[in-house]
């Protein structure tokens, strides 16, 4: 008796000692990842299945709020990457140092070029105004169609979402000096501001808006996964914002293999076929199967607009200012 | 030891429940100034925050009690069939989560709304929900059933021998009003109103999704956006204390126009019949159409939603358990408190103040000083749940101590000399006199902890991580993911479950009589 409760305690010691060798490898990134339909859960099994580690999500809220928690969190932060900041993010990222260079240069089939030493895209996509065509068979065609149209808009806050954001910095490429004017014109238009895209896109889906800020691959969604036809993303003639949605590695990690090792895993085919039907976004390399059927109906605008992640800071706090300017009358 | 003295164990129990809540509140916004680095400064933006906020606040308060009082008057002294349901379903609103309501609302009062719809179909242009009116009508619809709440136990602690003196006296409706209604009313309403302010003086998605854009930005928007946006953690301290010395200059000022309470001992008899005639049918129309106003948005949350509660996944279950795990601590941290700080607030009136002062701070502000002090010392997330309990028991607080503090200064005014002359024990008096009038309130009090606990979001998504997500962030999280339908589903099982914690620990604290 005695013995089988030594020989039960030593087999407990002997796994403990076996789960302590297992590496974790934690990934910071925003919530829609990691819920049960984000590509979180089928990340993490093909990447367990072949790194020999546990690999475990955190999760906070969107991509600023990602940022904000490791800010908060510092070098003392356990991540050891981050994933899912956009470039209007990663300038204020770098500027923390707490990001190393990840040193690969995949092959990426991104709308534009990619050479940041810190962060790597892993997915893309335009952001665009949905909506539904049976209601509107005829779309505005560029931001001055729809300041001239009696359509109402529903956007996200650029304070609270990055989406929201993402526009402010749309309006700021495509029309320059001319934005204030441009968001002075779409005031009208706009019915609400959201604090984040799930807010805006309900109030879209249950008819309170004509049209809501959203992405060019939205509408696959409806049409792989609900079989709906009816929601289209407006193509509009200034050429659309990209976000380009990357991950990096933390300076201080305890396991800088491990995190590279994700990294590299990131742009295979492994990870990138996850992502158009689970982030509903534009995978950085495209898999070798091709994308889902959906998205050959998508619309496919050019050019493509994308601020340098340094010019994003430096026009976001002026941009901001024009926006709560033109909107606050 | 007879009651006239205090017993020994009540002030060092109250005093450790001021010091959590001072450390939670104070400790904090200490930890995120401590964090700061380099001075703040108020911007002109943040000004018109400010004036916003207050505007807003005071609207949102002003239009929740003043409606409260024909809706709770009714009800006080009406009965009819399915009298206690009723009041129980009128409490849903304020304590579903916040995109839950909105969504019911909207279907009600939105651009394709029924209200709309039934204009349209008249020839009359549609009414938009959008600006202030929009943020005002949302906050009272989150609003008016806590302060028909807190004013129904105001009536329902009216002695009922003035009611029958009044009868007898033949007393017409305005005298009825002006000489048992009123003085009743002024000791109730301004804690009404103040805690209306306070909890829309801390609004954050009611005024950004309905209130149409930037020119209705929040206080709690400007400090949400000073952490999110800028990562200044010293701005979001600076706007946290203006948005607390607002909340706190209005607490003054309702606190010093409370008149003194007056002593009216009552023998807890049956109050006479109603009056009849107008004032009936005026007690029928404002019950109906503050059921209209409050029920139809939910039975339209519960329509939309019932089709897909059969399939949502499995997680959600999960979610819905630690959910339940949450608001159990919660309501257990709750109930210490309260009764530790009720029985302090009947000798000394700070416990009222103290409790209050969690309605004045921040919650962003609180979740972010939490997870600053309990980085170094634990993963944050692995300390999740509890920190949500304890932050959601201190958040419920302010509203448990209005539900039961004056009751049991009442209680005690009523009684304590009669106790003490009688040389009663404490205990016997705690069992015989305190505890049947106050297990109600206290009932109702816990009962609205642990469903407010259940739809928040609160502190957990700052700490999140998988594994630990509850029941409204899977509802977030669904949303996020274009579930809006499963998002419907799980809205009804927050529903469902908020308003079921509530009136179970409403019956079992609160016996036969709570809901009265």
């Amino acid at each position: 008796m005695t013995r089988s409760i030594l020989a039960a305690g030593l087999l407990c010691v002997s796994t403990q000692a076996a789960l302590a060798e297992t590496p974790i490898l934690h990934v910071l990134t925003y919530d829609s990842f990691v819920s049960d339909w984000g590509p979180g859960p089928q990340v993490e099994a093909a990447f367990e299945a072949q790194c020999g580690c546990d690999l475990v999500f955190d999760a906070a809220g969107d991509g600023a709020a990602v940022l904000a928690r490791l800010l908060l969190e510092g070098t003392r932060t356990d991540a050891d990457v981050v994933l899912g900041l956009d470039t209007n993010l990663t300038a204020q990222a770098a500027a923390s140092g707490l990001f190393a260079p990840h040193g690969l240069s995949p092959a990426l089939d991104l709308p534009a070029d990619w050479s940041d030493p810190l962060f790597l895209p892993f997915d893309w996509g335009w952001f665009a105004f949905v909506y539904d065509n049976t209601r509107i068979p005829d779309p505005p065609a560029s931001f001055r169609d729809l300041i001239a149209s009696d359509l109402s808009v529903v956007i996200e806050d650029p304070r609270s979402s990055t989406p929201g954001l993402g526009l402010l910095m749309w309006v700021k490429a495509a029309y320059g000096d001319e934005s204030a004017e441009i968001w002075r014109g779409l005031a009208p238009r706009i019915l609400t501001v959201t604090p984040g895209w799930s807010e805006a896109y309900d109030l879209f889906l249950n008819g309170e808006a004509d049209m809501v800020l959203s992405y060019t691959t939205s509408p696959a969604y409806h049409l792989i996964a609900e079989g709906d036809a009816t929601k289209s993303a407006a193509q509009f003639s200034e050429g659309h914002y990209l976000q380009v949605e990357v991950a990096g590695m933390v300076a201080g990690t305890d396991q800088p293999d491990l995190a590279r090792q994700f990294l590299a895993f990131m742009t295979t085919d492994a990870f990138q076929s996850i992502i158009p039907e689970t982030n509903w976004m534009y995978p950085a390399v495209t898999p070798t199967a091709g994308l889902p059927d959906g998205f050959a109906t998508l619309i496919h605008p050019a050019p493509s607009l994308l601020l340098p992640p340094d010019a994003a800071l430096a026009a976001r706090d002026p941009a901001l200012d024009e926006w709560r300017n033109a909107l606050a009358r | 030891m007879r009651w006239h003295a205090e017993p020994r164990l009540i002030k060092p129990a109250a005093a450790l429940v001021a010091a959590v809540l001072v450390l939670l509140n104070l400790g904090a916004l200490a930890a995120v100034l401590w964090r700061a680095d380099g001075e703040a400064t108020l911007q002109p933006a943040d000004w018109v925050a400010l004036r916003f906020t207050v505007v807003q606040a005071a609207l949102s308060a002003l239009v929740s009690v003043v409606l409260a009082v024909p809706v709770a008057r009714a009800l006080a002294r009406r009965r009819f069939p399915g009298r206690r349901l009723l009041i129980a379903l009128m409490g849903a609103p304020f304590i579903l989560p916040v995109l839950v309501a909105i969504a019911g609302l909207l279907a009600v009062l939105g651009r394709n709304g029924m209200v709309n719809d039934a204009l349209a179909a008249l020839g009359l242009d549609r009414v938009s929900l959008y600006g202030l009116q929009g943020v005002v009508l949302a906050h009272v619809f989150f609003n008016l059933p806590l302060s028909v709440r807190l004013l129904l136990q105001g009536w329902a602690r009216i002695p009922a021998e003035h009611l029958r003196l009044a009868q007898a006296l033949g007393f017409g409706a305005r005298a009825r009003f002006r000489l048992i209604e009123m003085p009743m009313l002024t000791r109730i309403a301004p804690g009404a109103l103040a805690a209306v302010f306070l909890i829309c003086l801390t609004s954050f998605a009611v005024a950004l999704m309905l209130g149409g854009g930037p020119a209705a930005t929040t206080l709690e928007l400007a400090i949400y956006q000073a952490f999110r946006f800028d990562f200044d953690l010293g701005r979001a301290a600076l706007l946290a204390l203006v948005q607390a010395g607002v909340g706190l200059v209005a607490l003054g000022v309702l606190g010093f126009v409370r008149l003194p309470a007056t002593r009216q001992a009552g023998l807890d008899r049956l109050a006479p019949a109603p009056p009849g005639g107008l004032a009936r049918v005026l007690d029928l129309l404002a019950i109906s159409m503050a059921a209209t106003f409050l029920l139809v948005p939910l039975g339209v949350v519960i329509a939309r939603g019932l089709p897909h509660l059969a399939d949502l996944p499995a997680s959600v279950w999960a979610a819905a358990g630690r959910s339940l795990g949450v608001a159990a601590l919660s309501t257990l941290l709750l109930a210490g408190f309260t009764v530790a700080l009720t029985l302090a607030g009947l000798r000394r009136r700070w416990p009222e103040g103290l409790g209050m002062a969690a309605l004045v701070a921040s919650p962003l502000v609180i979740g972010t000083g939490l997870f600053i002090v309990l980085n170094p010392l634990v993963a944050p997330s692995t300390v999740a749940l509890p920190v949500t309990a304890l932050v959601n028991a201190a958040m419920a607080l302010p509203f448990a101590l209005r539900a039961t503090l004056p009751p049991a200064r009442q209680t005690e005014a009523d009684f304590a000399r009669l106790s003490a002359a009688l040389g009663l024990s404490p205990g016997a008096h705690l069992r015989l006199i305190l505890w049947p009038r106050l297990r109600a309130p206290l009932g109702f009090a816990l009962g609205l902890g642990a469903a407010l606990s259940i739809g928040d979001l609160g502190v957990i998504v700052l700490f999140g991580q998988t594994g630990t997500e509850t029941l409204p962030l899977a509802m977030q999280r669904l949303m996020g993911a274009y579930r809006s339908e499963a998002a419907q589903g799980v809205a009804v099982l927050l529903l469902a479950l908020a308003l079921g914690t509530f009136v179970l620990v409403e019956r079992l604290i609160g016996g036969r009589d709570a809901g009265a």
